[in-house]
């Protein structure tokens, strides 16, 4: 891909405006369409069209799949620690409103975190799986080159 | 007619259910076969879809003056369900990955052959 | 406070441990966290089951919304049970796990094999507490989903294919299952099981309904592997590591009879089933698979396959339960549910613990090894005794009340395959007995003469479930008791 300067220039423009839609629909979407699925694949698909056009391995120093793997975690944990953090304000499993002074506030916070924990493991999941395809297809096409050497 | 034209959703869901389904069992490929299961996943999709519309319902965010509303829950259902068949689907490829690294091939018949060879 | 929100705290805690096993370094700690929050949920789950064994109904609603708009968690006896069952297995599974995982499966892979692991019990454990029918549905995938993975990680490479096999109809049994709830929901508007059942006696003569039950029958049949549609389940047993064949064979399968249970007996009611050919159809099924499957297992040549068909024809004699559809049926079906996972668990980790020392199945290669490993032996034996139903064992019971139901709907054809099956069972689990203790050659008897007994590790657990095998064959309180008490809520009719 060294010598697509169309291709490269393009997307170095698109990257950051993905990025930015991404965030957008990500904490817009309490107010409109939007959430944490939607942004988190959006988010991810930046990163692999970077992938794409500048190869796998710059878009692993990117964000190394080590990070991802905490990341996707992380995301769970907050999800589910939203639940628990519910639990010991004194709500049910999930009950937004004792999350803030009011119960309209309350519901406002906790849908934005509980979105942001979505959005962090579906746009690392969607990397992992990204990048574990793209590994194993280099993998194999190494050792095919190796082989017919011999 | 009427039978026809009025659950024309339904007839278009089943055809796609069908063609799906036989997909998934009729092909030997170990990739077709994930695309004939997709292909029957999305036409229950579509089915869900179209039962939560509400005939002259509005999108379903409040406003002055609707009292109409398409029914949004069928959606959300719907948007999980994407979510377990990319899953699925991604599962599904990586296990085809390895059965091609193991056995060399991803046609049923070969791999039963090899298997049964031993 | 916990009390108000333990039911739920029994889903959540394998949630959480998920993906904390799966960021923590590859050894022992990933281990360790499982089977700390396995062995707190088996708390959680028992006191639960305290709460609910009389007669009372735990309702925990989620995020706070009132049911039916929110989800609901509704747990009565039936869910306990199967609650207890399934975080009782994973409790003794994973002691047993830590050696045989080291044995069987890469170093690099633990931490990620825990973490499936966990989250597989979520699945399941929410599977049993869930109120809400789309809630199962994702329970379910998650549960599911998890096990394809798992199952994936076994060291032939027939693990992918079996795997592969497993995911295809496993995921065509659960998109049949939503189509079904689709249908439901557009026929009533509701998701909620309990309200589900209220609004669903008006609309019986409906097609829609009649498709909608057609779809979830089926899909939940290829869950739990119902004969005909079992095909998958003796190779993902078969190949699986044995860890994973333990657990999936002591739960999966007898949740998804649980949720058949739920379906038949509350969700429709037995009054609906009647008029669909659904009864005649699942003992017809039901008195095929016995006989054929337990025909099967004798003729195999691996000891782990050969339980796997035993299994499918164990699930046989718990699906009667539900095609009699009497009282005493479904408490059949419940006491068959909690004894066979007690039974399958002790046999598939004693054959786990042959697999460990000698590192094959195949019984070509176990001959004599009865006399190496006489502890290991002996629990085969056990297992086996309760597996055929021999009076003094947990199998006794269930199939004592199998026959009760039978001889009560004067159905003496299923009694008669009720007792065939049984002796079938004598032969196939002879088969093991006899290559075991009886077919030693000098040659191979020479070459095992090193193998020593399997580590203790691994032995009590596998205990724990023998002796649970022989206490539930003589105290049924706890297994008949409490299906008593559940049949009462799952059929209301019967009070």
């Amino acid at each position: 891909m060294k010598h697509n300067l169309i291709l490269r220039v393009v997307s170095k423009f698109l990257i950051p405006l993905i990025i930015l839609f991404a965030l957008y629909v990500q904490f817009h979407g309490d107010f409109g369409p939007g959430g944490g699925f939607q942004a988190g694949v959006i988010f991810s698909a930046a990163i692999i069209l970077y992938g794409l056009v500048f190869g796998v391995d710059k878009a692993k120093r990117v964000i190394t799949p080590y990070i991802l793997r905490l990341l996707a975690s992380l995301g769970v944990l907050i999800y589910a620690g939203t639940g628990v953090a519910t639990i010991l304000l004194g709500g049910n499993f999930l009950q937004y409103g004792v999350l803030a002074s009011s119960q309209l506030a309350g519901q406002h916070v906790g849908i934005l975190v509980i979105e942001l924990g979505v959005g962090i493991t579906v746009m690392s999941v969607m990397l992992i799986i990204f990048f574990t395809f793209a590994e194993r297809g280099q993998a194999v096409l190494n050792s095919k080159a190796e082989s017919e050497r011999e | 007619m009427d039978m026809i034209l009025g659950h024309y959703n339904y007839w278009m869901v089943i055809i796609i259910m069908m063609a799906g389904f036989y997909t998934v069992i009729s092909r030997g490929n170990l990739v077709k076969k994930i695309v004939g299961l997709n292909i029957f996943q999305v036409s229950v999709f579509l089915l869900y879809i179209s039962i939560g519309n509400v005939k002259g319902g509005a999108t379903p965010i409040i406003e002055t003056g609707v009292d109409l509303y398409s029914n949004p829950l069928p959606h959300v259902l719907i948007l999980t369900a994407i979510v377990v068949g990319v899953a699925t689907t991604a599962l599904g490829l990586a296990l085809v990955v390895r059965i091609k690294e193991a056995y060399g091939t991803i046609e049923e018949d070969d791999i039963h052959n090899q298997d049964q060879s031993l | 406070m916990i009390e108000n929100h333990l039911s739920l705290l029994l889903v959540v805690l394998p949630l959480l441990a998920a993906p904390i096993a799966a960021v923590l370094p590859n050894g022992r700690l990933p281990w360790a966290v499982s089977t700390l929050v396995s062995w707190s949920v088996v708390y959680l789950a028992a006191w639960q089951l305290m709460n609910v064994s009389t007669g009372q109904v735990i309702s925990y609603e989620l995020g706070g919304w009132a049911p039916p708009w929110g989800i609901e968690y509704r747990i009565d006896a039936a869910n306990a049970l199967v609650a207890l069952i399934v975080s009782g297995i994973a409790a003794l599974t994973l002691p047993y796990a830590l050696k045989s995982v080291i044995k069987e499966i890469p170093q690099q892979q633990h931490a990620l094999l825990y973490a499936a692991f966990m989250l597989c019990l979520t699945g399941l454990l929410g599977i049993a507490q869930t109120g809400d029918i789309f809630n199962l549905f994702v329970f379910l995938e998650i549960s599911s989903l998890s096990s394809y993975a798992l199952i994936s990680l076994g060291k032939k490479r027939q693990a992918l294919t079996a795997a592969y096999q497993y995911l295809i109809m496993g995921t065509i049994g659960a998109t049949f299952f939503i189509i079904g709830v689709g249908l439901l929901y557009a026929m009533t508007g509701t998701l909620n099981m309990a309200d589900l059942a209220q609004r669903l006696p008006e609309l019986y003569e409906h097609r829609t309904i009649h498709t909608a039950f057609a779809f979830i029958m089926v899909g939940f049949a290829l869950k739990l592997a119902l004969f005909p549609l079992h095909v998958w389940l003796p190779n993902a047993y078969t190949y699986a590591p044995t860890v994973v064949t333990i657990f999936l064979a002591a739960t999966a399968t007898k949740v998804a009879v649980y949720v058949m249970l739920r379906m038949v007996f509350t969700v429709f009611s037995f009054t609906f089933i009647e008029n669909t050919p659904a009864d005649e159809l699942f003992l017809l099924l039901c008195v095929m698979g016995i006989l054929g499957m337990s025909f099967y297992a004798i003729y195999q040549k691996d000891s782990k396959r050969l339980l796997a068909y035993s299994s499918v024809a164990q699930i046989g004699y718990m699906m009667l339960g539900i095609g009699l559809g009497s009282v005493l049926g479904a408490t059949a079906t419940l006491v068959h549910l909690f004894n066979h996972a007690l039974m399958k668990g002790a046999l598939f980790m004693a054959i786990g613990a042959l697999v460990y020392r000698v590192g094959s199945s195949r019984l070509e290669h176990l001959p004599g090894l009865g006399k190496q490993m006489p502890w290991t032996f002996a629990a085969i034996v056990i297992g086996g005794l309760s597996l055929i139903g021999v009076p003094g064992t947990a199998g006794f019971i269930s199939k004592w009340y199998l026959v009760l139901a039978a001889i009560e709907k004067q159905n003496w054809l299923i009694v008669g395959v009720i007792l065939i099956g049984s002796l079938l069972a004598v032969a196939y689990v002879w088969k093991i007995i006899e290559v075991l203790y009886f077919k030693a050659t000098d040659e191979l008897e020479h070459k095992y003469v090193t193998v020593k007994e399997a580590p203790l590790l691994m032995l009590i657990p596998m205990w724990v479930l023998v002796l649970a095998n022989v206490y539930f064959g003589f105290n049924t309180e706890l297994t008949v008791g409490t299906a008593e008490q559940a049949v009462k809520l799952l059929i209301p009719s019967a009070n």
